[in-house]
């Protein structure tokens, strides 16, 4: 890339070293390219391929791969169809995660990130604890909690019950506690990384308007009313998008902990759409559930983005 | 060792699942159908004398299994100098997604393994060759195998698949746990009567002897043992519509929910859990694979036996899972790789015995009769119901429909839906997948 830059440098300003800048010329068009390359190959056309496979009933191994036209999307909205309750079971499965999950990861991480970002002793090490959990992979995660979480065998209910609390709550198998779970182990699991990005946002907001807030006579409250929440703005914007965003995917955590259980209350649409399309092989199918989840959560951004917008 | 998809399944796919549809985007448009005997139409030779050769060998043994077949492999590689066989493991859910997509980009294996209920969906995919040369040639036929085996890899009146092994389930039991509570640590119940007597002893010192699990494994295996057992069946032969909500269905599943609201199985029983519990001695019994052998072994103190399952119905009956022999289909056919293949499959298979040593039942019956088997106390136990196996029908795409099952199983078992009407629904749902799989697969 050094290679491609210096030729681009020199074949676009030496002819006319004489001259002031003249615009911006091709050179920011070939700092995009590198990404602009990868984007196109590996996310435009295959979303664009993946439009086209939702319109077949399509088995990538099978010869034939008759085009259905919309049948596919139709079958999504017809509740005699197979795929009818399983597909609106788990979009609701995802949507209680999301709801749930989300503003949990958005409160939670500002209040500790506020905390860590005052000066104490042994700050390092609370950051570090707070966010070391989120280097784990999910396989991991998954894991551990589920053996953590056994209703009969494990050590949550085990310590409950030494605590003279009820010891046989189904943490993995029962409603909603299943859910408390999910939610639980994610937020334990990833707050970390939005702790981070807020302590970033934090140390961003010029200290000078606590200054003058306090020669306001403004308290704790007014303070972060006034001056931290507005300087957190687009940081928080970015962390409630990205926390959607991220909650809307979740697939590891119930995969690994409940398995989907009870029956198939807790299988999310990632999970669904997975099996839909690898294993049974409904390719087109699952194609086009993920056109209707993406739909769906394109929706959910924009509309957040309103939100945020408004407050201006 | 992993019959349905179900557990573990999809977990390979990683995060990035929700790009299902980039999958598709890595083939053109795959092999050719199968069309007759192809390349297989003639017997195969039963050595092989050509130039130097090459195969690769995909599997998904990954537990104890692992190192036993690559021992053979190694041992086969010592004996053929002119073949060259390099093993690659493979989780067993991430292998069915990977091998289709590679045979079909013209990367695929020589050789690999498939679970039965697979082997028809990868046969009518174009995935898997027929083998019915190497049958014919190595003069393989039912009497050698056990014949509800030999018949499961046929699909479509051709052999697609050569077993390697069967993998049943069996009745573990802690030894210690049967003592305490005045029961012969020797032996074990073998009738519904004596099972439940034996679980009555157990509730009254406060056990619960036998730990009912809502999940695929080993839940959804025990319903299926026990609706053969009550004479039922899953599916009809031509899998043309669900039978596992009828009555022995009903009556199996209501047999399972009820040692969970009579109190000699705990309520909410997660995955693993009875196996742990089996450990732990806080269960009595536990309905579970041959590769359980192989767990318990490794746990230190524990007293255990192993017996065929009791018969809880009319008949004895126990659901089997099995490994097969597969080729897969190459761009370009190399008769001399197909043919060093067939040399390799042959190999493994008449070695089974060693196999047998890492937790299985070998399909071949002369090795399973053999006394070096009957040495095998373990295996042996299992492996005595060879005959009362069950496998679901060599129809395509039917691993879709037995997903359904799961899904019943985890909902009666949890008490959230009474058996009949967890089965109904979900033989409803499975009537939807198997006309769904007939019109794609043309059935």
């Amino acid at each position: 890339m050094v290679d491609v830059l210096a030729e681009a440098t020199t074949s676009t300003s030496a002819p006319v070293a004489a001259a002031p800048r003249r615009g911006p010329g091709l050179t920011p068009y070939l700092f995009l390219a590198p990404y602009a390359l990868l984007f196109l190959t590996f996310t435009l056309a295959p979303a664009a391929y993946g439009l086209w496979i939702s319109l077949h009933d399509w088995d990538y191994l099978l010869p034939g791969k008759p085009f259905v036209g919309l049948d596919n999307y139709k079958a999504l909205f017809s509740s005699t169809s197979p795929v009818f309750d399983f597909f609106w079971q788990s979009m609701q499965a995802t949507g209680v995660f999301t709801v749930f999950s989300v503003p949990l990861l958005v409160a939670v991480p500002l209040g500790i990130a506020l905390i860590l970002n005052r000066s104490f002793k042994g700050r390092t090490v609370f950051r570090a604890v707070y966010f070391a959990p989120y280097v784990l992979g999910v396989a991991v995660i998954g894991v551990l909690w589920r053996f953590l979480l056994d209703p009969n065998l494990g050590a949550v209910n085990a310590l409950l019950g030494a605590i003279g609390l009820p010891d046989s709550t189904a943490w993995t198998t029962g409603l909603p506690w299943a859910w408390v779970s999910l939610v639980g182990v994610t937020v334990w699991w990833t707050l970390g990384f939005n702790a981070v990005i807020y302590i970033a946002g934090l140390q961003d907001i010029p200290r000078e308007l606590y200054d003058a807030a306090k020669v306001d006579g403004a308290g704790r409250w007014a303070e972060f009313r006034h001056v931290t929440l507005p300087g957190l703005r687009p940081v928080l914007l970015f962390v409630v998008i990205n926390t959607i965003l991220a909650s809307s995917n979740m697939f590891g955590q119930a995969y690994l902990i409940t398995q989907g259980a009870p029956g198939v209350e807790t299988r999310t649409a990632i999970m669904y759409i997975a099996e839909e399309g690898l294993r049974s092989y409904r390719m087109g199918s699952a194609a086009a559930m993920s056109y209707l989840l993406t739909l769906a959560l394109l929706l959910i951004s924009m509309v957040t983005f309103r939100l945020f917008r408004t407050k201006d | 060792m992993k019959p349905h998809l179900s557990r573990r399944g999809l977990l390979g796919l990683g995060v990035g699942a929700g790009g299902a549809v980039l999958l598709g985007a890595c083939g053109d448009d795959g092999p050719n159908p199968v069309v007759g005997g192809g390349q297989n139409a003639q017997p195969a030779a039963t050595n092989y004398t050509g130039p130097n050769v090459a195969l690769t060998f995909w599997n998904g043994f990954t537990g104890g299994d692992g190192p036993v077949m690559k021992a053979l492999v190694d041992r086969f590689n010592s004996e053929n100098p002119n073949i060259k066989v390099t093993m690659n493991v493979y989780e067993w859910a991430d292998y069915y997604q990977k091998v289709p997509a590679a045979v079909s980009t013209g990367n695929g294996p020589d050789l690999g393994i498939m679970h039965v209920e697979q082997v028809a969906t990868n046969a009518a995919r174009g995935v898997v060759l027929p083998l019915d040369d190497v049958a014919a040639s190595l003069q393989l036929k039912e009497d050698d195998f056990s014949p509800p085996v030999w018949r499961a890899g046929v699909y479509n009146n051709k052999r697609y698949a050569i077993p390697l092994d069967v993998h049943p389930l069996g009745m573990f039991y802690n030894k210690s746990v049967l003592e305490k509570a005045g029961l012969d640590p020797d032996n074990p119940p073998k009738t519904k009567d004596d099972y439940m007597k034996a679980l009555d002893a157990l509730k009254s010192k406060g056990v619960q002897g036998h730990w009912a699990t809502p999940f695929p494994f080993t839940g959804t295996m025990q319903f299926e043992s026990l609706t053969w057992q009550f004479g039922g069946q899953l599916f009809d032969e031509q899998a043309s519509k669900p039978l596992f909500a009828e009555a022995p269905g009903v009556q199996a599943l209501t047999w399972l929910t009820d040692l969970v609201k009579n109190g000699y199985s705990p309520k909410n029983v997660a995955q693993d859990a009875d196996l742990i519990a089996l450990q732990n001695g806080k269960a009595a019994f536990n309905w579970n694979g041959i590769w359980t052998i192989n767990t318990l072994k490794g746990v230190k103190g524990l007293t255990w036996g192993v017996s065929a399952l009791p018969t809880i119905g009319s008949q004895p009956a126990a659901w089997a899972g099995s490994h097969n022999f597969v080729q897969f289909k190459q761009r370009t056919p190399d008769a001399n790789k197909l043919q060093a293949g067939k040399v390799f499959i042959n190999f493994i298979s008449k070695n089974s015995i060693e196999w047998a040593k890492g937790g299985q039942v070998p399909a071949r019956k002369e090795i399973r009769e053999g006394a070096e088997f009957k040495g095998l106390t373990e295996q042996a136990a299992i492996g005595s119901q060879i005959d009362n196996l069950h496998f679901p029908p060599s129809v395509p795409g039917i691993p879709d429909a037995m997903a359904t099952i799961d899904t019943a199983i985890n909902e009666a078992i949890l008490l959230r839906k009474e058996p009949g009407k967890a089965l109904a629904d979900a033989a409803a749902k499975a009537s939807q997948i198997l006309e769904q799989n007939r019109k794609k697969y043309g059935g």
